[in-house]
């Protein structure tokens, strides 16, 4: 492979995907030369646009639903399915045949992951599709759009960086990486997305944030999307003269959006309308939601406008006689989205969790509070202690630590994802978080300004791949979780219980990429020829395990269940049924995924042990 | 050019850029509607290229635009569909009250809008505010400046500005396949 002429990052999101790219060849030091490339795709049957976002919608049209050649692109004409705006618009009127949201069915631990389940409620005859076929479909259009953009620059020749909530466990990471090198992904990286955001702020400022942050600094990232909600803390340190940045924690899976509170939006204002009478149907209640995501961001922008007019309009072609007119006041906005989504909570506040009803239908796990500040009091009350290792190692005392904390505390404050194009959202937040924080006795943070909330993390990734090569500065930090098998305890079994079981620790907290975990000493018994299952956990706080500590008791804030994993040794040279011990090994890839690999004792054999996906396994 | 055989691909990347070059520059429009009578077996000129300079014959006489159709036609389709341009336009508004019209007007003018910036860059031919006095140069375009009034005397000209003026500097059109039928400007909804 020759030298890859551009680093290309890809923003593959719940709603929308976005391609960013470096010229590496044009690029020095602080002074990137950087493109975001408009994605060809059809916008309407047998029209195409170049947009800066491909939304990640998959439209399985019925075959006499279209002429022959609604669905051609530039650079095919066999395409059976459309991505992007028109599947999108498309798939508004006729929701059965649309698959939205695949980035969230793909870390669902309840699904099997590569069965054909999407859409969800699609009838029989509609060939379904499973949630990693269609991310192969979103980054093969991705790449195809490339090469027929930059046809001297193939795309599998670049540097690719492909993002991933920070939240993502092992199972969603790894099916990532697969559907990337389905793709036709050559050499890919997986980035954590409040990271790309980081590097994105990092590099807008063209030097300038070595100025805005200062060592000792502990950065929160609120990295809100369409879909999800993630958190990360990076540190401040000074080695050798040179800021260096440490990823520290990142936080739970929060299935919680923009569209969420659109969507809420729209059904208060349906009960009003009920209420005088109008019953919206299923189509004017999307008309409704995409009415409302437009008077939100008016009411969010402009605190002097006290309601905005909304118009639904007909479906028929009498558009004034048959059109619904209300309108979303000051007072709706505030209740639902800055008092639903934002309360202000104390830094004691958690989440609400109900127990799910006995048969819940199979759909996406979404949060059940909508409090994004009581996820993240949760999240920053959970990693009080998430500085003193570094502290310890490598930041040598340079961390502002207070004994007393009851939560940790972040002295600046980055945000990233288009709800922040609020000002009221920025300062509900930064007022809620200071407010914690003078409880605590801490100084308020501040907020780091200039960041580019909707393109951030395809351009932050693109940034990445240039800064890997030796150009900037990095972001470590590895993996941000410690990760357990489960062995069952040597002790008398008691009627009626399970047997307990303890935790030994296979690959401990911070593995950066390219590492491996030393052997544990532990062994565990395969059975030849049949697939084995072990329980297998993850934590976010327990920093200081080592491969082969072994964990009798556990809190359940401390050790997250994640999916089994499964090993199998295949018979060659053994007789099936026959047990043999042996050692879990753990690395890290390149590309940023977790491998557990199982080397039977005294030989060199590794075979390697799959993340269970078929969702068995609830966590 | 210098391959005989254009692949259907090909073609069609040539269907395109030669559409916009039309569109935009009406020298290329002239060439390829005299190649197009078979006046001048010219080779095929390059999609999107320079102006093609052609033989000029003679003083030609002036060469009458055709409007195309299609350019309009997608307008009219993405009008009606971002705006609900035509359903508005073809309803008889005369037994609504204002305040129905009105509440429609704005769906129309918000999505009209939405429609026009994103698929053209509409800039003031003048940047002087309207009201403010200019000069017209000798030599001035008479396409972007319009005079009016007592229209006497040689360049320069002083007047006040009236009307500001729009041009468009960008247009972005979605490109349409082949067997897009751009007639049908919003499908009729059979909801089953």
């Amino acid at each position: 492979m020759s030298d890859p002429r551009y680093s290309i990052g890809i923003d593959l999101g719940t709603t929308h995907c976005a391609l960013s790219y470096v010229d590496l060849a044009a690029s020095d030091g602080e002074k990137t030369e950087q493109q975001v490339m408009p994605v060809t795709q059809l916008t309407a049957p047998g029209a195409i646009e170049d947009l800066d976002l491909l939304p990640s919608f998959l439209y399985l049209p019925h075959e006499s639903e279209l002429t022959p050649g609604d669905l051609a692109l530039p650079w095919t004409g066999e395409r059976t399915f459309a991505v992007g705006e028109m599947a999108r618009s498309r798939g508004a009127g006729t929701p059965i045949r649309l698959v939205s949201s695949a980035k969230s069915w793909l870390c669902h631990p309840g699904v099997d992951r590569r069965a054909a389940i999407l859409p969800s409620d699609a009838p029989p005859e509609v060939a379904r599709v499973s949630p990693l076929e269609s991310s192969v479909r979103y980054l093969t259009h991705l790449r195809e759009a490339w090469n027929h953009a930059h046809p001297e620059a193939p795309f599998d020749q670049q540097e690719i960086t492909v993002t991933i909530p920070a939240s993502f466990d092992p199972a969603a990471r790894e099916l990532t990486a697969e559907a990337a090198n389905a793709a036709g992904y050559g050499q890919m990286t997986l980035l954590e997305e409040p990271q790309a955001a980081l590097y994105s702020w990092i590099q807008k400022s063209t030097g300038g944030w070595r100025k805005q942050v200062k060592v000792g600094d502990i950065i929160l990232v609120v990295d809100v999307g369409g879909g999800t909600t993630d958190l990360s803390l990076i540190a401040v340190i000074e080695r050798e003269g040179n800021l260096e940045l440490h990823r520290v924690a990142v936080g739970d899976h929060i299935l919680l959006g923009g569209d969420n509170m659109d969507l809420a939006l729209a059904h208060v204002v349906a009960r009003k309308l009920a209420s005088h009478g109008t019953q919206a149907d299923p189509w004017q209640l999307r008309a409704l939601t995409y009415a409302c995501r437009g008077a939100k961001e008016t009411l969010l922008s402009d605190p002097s406008t006290d309601a905005v007019p909304l118009v639904v309009p007909s479906r028929g072609s009498k558009l004034i006689g048959g059109s619904i007119r209300t309108e979303l006041t000051r007072d709706e906005l505030t209740q639902t989205i800055l008092e639903g989504f934002f309360p202000q909570v104390d830094s004691s506040a958690r989440p609400m969790t109900r127990t799910r009803a006995g048969l819940t239908q199979l759909g996406l796990p979404y949060a059940q509070d909508a409090g994004i500040t009581r996820h993240l009091a949760a999240f920053l009350g959970r990693q009080v202690a998430a500085l003193a290792e570094l502290q310890g190692t490598q930041a040598l005392g340079q961390l502002p630590l207070e004994a007393s904390a009851t939560f940790l505390h972040p002295t600046a404050v980055l945000f990233n994802g288009g709800v922040f194009k609020s000002p009221l959202l920025v300062d509900r937040i930064m007022s809620t978080l200071n407010g914690w924080l003078t409880a605590d006795g801490a100084a308020p943070a501040r907020l780091l300004e200039g960041a580019d909330l909707d393109l951030a993390v395809a351009r932050g990734a693109a940034y990445y791949g240039y800064v890997k090569r030796g150009r900037g500065v990095r972001i470590r930090g590895g993996t941000a979780r410690a990760y357990y098998v489960a062995i069952e305890s040597a002790m008398p079994a008691v009627p009626g219980m399970e047997p307990p079981i303890s935790a030994l620790c296979v690959a401990p907290f911070g593995m950066e990429e390219g590492t491996d975990a030393p052997l544990p000493e532990q062994e565990f018994g395969l059975v030849v020829g049949e697939p084995v299952h072990f329980r297998f956990f993850g934590s976010s706080v327990r920093r200081l395990d080592q491969v082969g500590t072994m964990l009798d008791y556990w809190s359940p804030e401390e050790l997250q269940e994640l999916e089994e994993i499964e090993a199998s040794l295949p018979a060659e040279g053994r007789t099936v049924g026959e047990v043999v011990p042996v050692k879990l090994h753990a690395r890290v890839t390149e590309a940023g995924t977790l491998e557990l690999e199982a080397i039977p004792r005294g030989t060199n054999e590794r075979w390697k042990v799959e993340f269970d996906v078929r969702g068995g396994a609830q966590g | 050019m210098t391959e005989p055989n254009v692949s259907l691909l090909g073609r069609l990347s040539l269907a395109f850029g030669t559409f916009f070059s039309i569109l935009g520059d009406g020298d290329f429009a002239a060439s390829v509607l005299r190649l197009r009578s078979g006046a001048a077996p010219t080779p095929a000129p390059a999609p999107a290229a320079a102006p093609v300079a052609a033989p000029a014959p003679a003083p030609a006489p002036v060469v009458i635009k055709e409007a195309t159709p299609e350019a309009a036609l997608q307008l009219l389709g993405l009008l009606q569909r971002d705006a609900r341009f035509i359903d508005f336009v073809e309803e008889d508004i005369a037994k609504y009250s204002d305040a129905d019209i009105g509440a429609a007007a704005r769906l129309v003018h918000d999505g009209c809008r939405a429609t026009l910036r994103e698929h053209f860059t509409i800039q003031p031919v003048r940047d002087e505010a309207e009201g403010s006095r200019v000069t017209i140069n000798e030599g001035f375009d008479a396409t972007a400046i319009r005079l009016t009034g007592n229209v006497v005397g040689k360049a320069p000209f002083s007047g006040s500005i009236s009307h500001r003026g729009w041009r468009v500097a960008d247009v972005r059109l979605p490109k349409l396949t082949q067997s897009h039928d751009a007639t049908v400007l919003a499908p009729a909804e059979v909801e089953l």
